[in-house]
């Protein structure tokens, strides 16, 4: 198409750039040519995929204990600088922790955690976020005030500090029980998490409101629920969708920081379960072993480190995508 | 703009009472600890359990004291276990000032000592500096140096040769500076450092030495200097782009000139506002760096805190923290109002 133009004898500029189409078919090829979006993309779908079918691809049974075979390092170490007697065994790739457990294994049935974190509590901030962040700023009055006084109550506390607390508090209560403690985590990380959608959602709700086809809308006598839900707040999925996926990472971290001050998953028992471990609990187990085995500590950090990266560069790239400053290009 | 001020520290009030409920609830709803019977502790005999409690102020009532109101005794309405914390109450017959007094309570695992001593007060024969807040002040600050001393040249320069070989190298540090979390970057410059090379001790005995400050100070201001630099970096561009800029250079006004004499000025205005969240968010954050490394400041404290649950302690420092915070965030607005000229306050 574009040579056809050129030929016809037009000028240079307009057979570059195409007419822009819809906003996501834009946003799509904006997204799809940066690299580094892509190459974070590549990192999440590597990690689901590790979570999904964990059992397949891991070596070794994650909760085996191998017996006599502690503390070994990594498969590539001919010889440890630890001590001689402990060279890498091939079988173990990322050597075996304090009992003998494969820490490769482990690393992958962790991944799960991680990312059932990456979804669920995301699901609760994004629903709630958005029903509250609208209500409060279409009815405005009350509600946005009280909106706006709730989340300076939650932003003053330094979120770390409120889940500490909360994972302190009710970890031996009945709720903490449920799931191994993962559904007090994603209680807590969603509890917090949610005030921050719904104050973009409540600014990007009292800028629209304003526009004529809202007042259009208005005057055929659209009832208020459609108009927030056809007219507001499709207009508004852009900022949502960005500020999602800057969500993410903040709360893989959150769980490995808990994880690290022994607050986080409790450490399962029977290969049954679904949650065996998180990168949170193997970096706290780590932490003890940092002399002897370091890739106990290293493995998780490193996987926690790529899978952020890959989220924080998706995000980076949509939020490049999304921004109607540039349409028209790409 | 007083008005503004008076308004912003009344405003405080209010939301550091909500933030003390909250604490209260939560630390009030984990089973077996001081406020309630403690299981797992060696049961002290009765008297000396009343005792106790009577200290602490345990045998009162948790939130509203509805039995003395239904007396008539609007006082004691109020004196029960929550308000005696936060403002004062009775402690055998005495009114006793509470937390706004800077009473923050007895410690419930350290018998004897108060939180305030266990934070504040430096070991015997020390400077002030010594103490547990203090170490924790002296980390955040050197940090805040660090992180603002190399992330403004790097923003500034970065800006300059935009798109150059230093643009790049500048921004893939803000960026990894950014996505890599404070301790994972932490736990691998342990490892780097203190067991492949063995340059500095894992757990440093001492920190008499400033040679083992600097592994704690990079860790904990490296997010801050990449941050630092991306928010130099853009607030730059957008001043090189301004119309007065133009201006002096047609002037004929020397490049150096123009840059350190219009644009760093205008440029570092959302560098400045951001100091103060920045050091109370170095200061509240910093106690998984000060687990990882073993220091011996507040956040530790909290650390162990938790684990030891000791209850008052927990309390105390989400106080401290949250007020911290607050009073952070107001200096944003404050120090705005000063710098930008045409910002006025409404």
């Amino acid at each position: 198409m574009a040579s056809a133009a050129v030929a016809d004898g037009r000028s240079v500029n307009q057979a570059i750039t195409k007419p822009p189409q819809s906003l996501w078919v834009d946003a799509w090829h904006r997204l799809s040519r940066n690299k580094a979006a892509m190459f974070g993309l590549a990192l999440i779908l590597l990690f689901f995929f590790l979570a999904i079918f964990g059992p397949m691809l891991a070596p070794h049974d994650p909760l085996k204990i191998n017996s006599g075979k502690g503390f070994l390092p990594p498969a590539w170490m001919p010889a440890a600088w630890v001590s001689t007697d402990n060279v890498g065994d091939p079988q173990f790739f990322l050597g075996t922790d304090s009992i003998g457990r494969d820490v490769f294994s482990r690393l992958i049935y962790g991944a799960r955690v991680s990312m059932v974190v990456a979804i669920i509590p995301t699901i609760f901030i994004t629903f709630f976020g958005i029903l509250i962040g609208i209500v409060a700023g279409f009815f405005g009055g009350t509600a946005d005030n009280l909106l706006m006084r709730f989340t300076d109550i939650v932003y003053s506390f330094p979120d770390i500090l409120f889940f500490v607390v909360v994972m302190f508090a009710l970890r031996d209560t009945p709720i903490g029980d449920w799931g191994n403690g993962l559904i007090l985590l994603f209680g807590a990380l969603a509890l917090v998490n949610w005030v921050g959608v719904a104050r973009v959602v409540r600014g990007s709700t009292l800028s629209i409101k304003e526009k004529e086809f809202v007042e259009a809308a208005r005057s055929i006598g659209t009832s208020d629920r459609n108009i927030m839900q056809k007219h507001i707040l499709p207009n508004i999925l852009s900022p949502i969708i960005i500020i999602t996926a800057f969500a993410v990472p903040r709360l893989i971290i959150a769980e490995a920081v808990l994880g690290y001050l022994g607050l986080g998953l409790r450490p399962g028992t029977s290969s049954k379960e679904f949650f065996v471990t998180s990168w949170g609990s193997m970096l706290l187990e780590g932490q003890t072993a940092i002399n002897a085995q370091p890739w106990m500590l290293l493995a998780p950090a490193i996987a926690v480190a790529l899978v952020v990266m890959g989220f924080t560069f998706f995000g980076d790239g949509l939020r490049d995508a999304l921004d109607p400053r540039m349409r028209g290009t790409g | 703009m007083a008005r503004f001020l008076i308004r912003r520290l009344l405003w405080l009030i209010p939301v550091m009472f909500v933030v003390a409920i909250i604490t209260f609830v939560l630390m009030h709803m984990a089973p077996g600890g001081p406020f309630d019977k403690d299981p797992s502790q060696r049961q002290v005999d009765a008297v000396t359990q009343k005792a106790l409690n009577a200290q602490f102020g345990l045998d009162k009532e948790e939130w509203l004291d509805f039995a003395a109101l239904s007396k008539g005794d609007i006082v004691g309405f109020f004196d029960t276990q929550f308000f005696t914390y936060m403002i004062g109450g009775t402690v055998k017959g005495q009114w006793r000032c509470g937390f706004i007094c800077g009473n923050l309570g007895l410690s419930f695992r350290q018998r004897g000592l108060t939180v305030q001593d266990i934070v504040l007060k430096p070991p015997e024969g020390k400077a002030p500096w010594d103490s547990k807040a203090g170490y924790s002040l002296r980390l955040g600050l050197l940090a805040l140096f660090f992180a603002m001393l190399i992330g403004v040249p790097l923003g500034v320069v970065s800006a300059l040769r935009q798109n150059t070989p230093v643009d790049y190298a500048s921004l893939f540090i803000a960026t990894s500076g950014v996505t890599v979390p404070n301790f994972v970057f932490g736990i691998f410059l342990i490892i780097i450092f203190a067991v492949f090379l063995h340059a500095v001790p894992v757990v440093p005995t001492s920190w008499d030495s400033p040679l083992v400050w600097i592994l704690p100070t990079i860790v904990l201001g490296f997010g801050l200097l990449a941050q630092t630099a991306r928010l130099t970096r853009a607030s730059m561009l957008e001043v090189m782009r301004q119309d007065y800029i133009r201006t002096a250079r047609a002037k004929g006004l020397g490049e150096r000139v123009v840059v350190w004499r219009h644009m760093l000025k205008n440029a570092l205005i959302p560098v400045v506002t951001i100091m103060g969240p920045a050091l109370a968010g170095l200061i509240t954050g910093s106690f998984i760096i000060e687990t990882m490394f073993a220091f011996p400041g507040w956040g530790r404290q909290f650390v162990t805190a938790i684990q030891q649950r000791d209850y008052s302690m927990i309390l105390a420092t989400t106080l401290i923290f949250a007020l911290l915070i607050q009073i952070a965030n107001m200096t944003v607005d404050l120090i705005y109002t000063f710098l930008d000229p045409r910002i006025k306050v409404n």
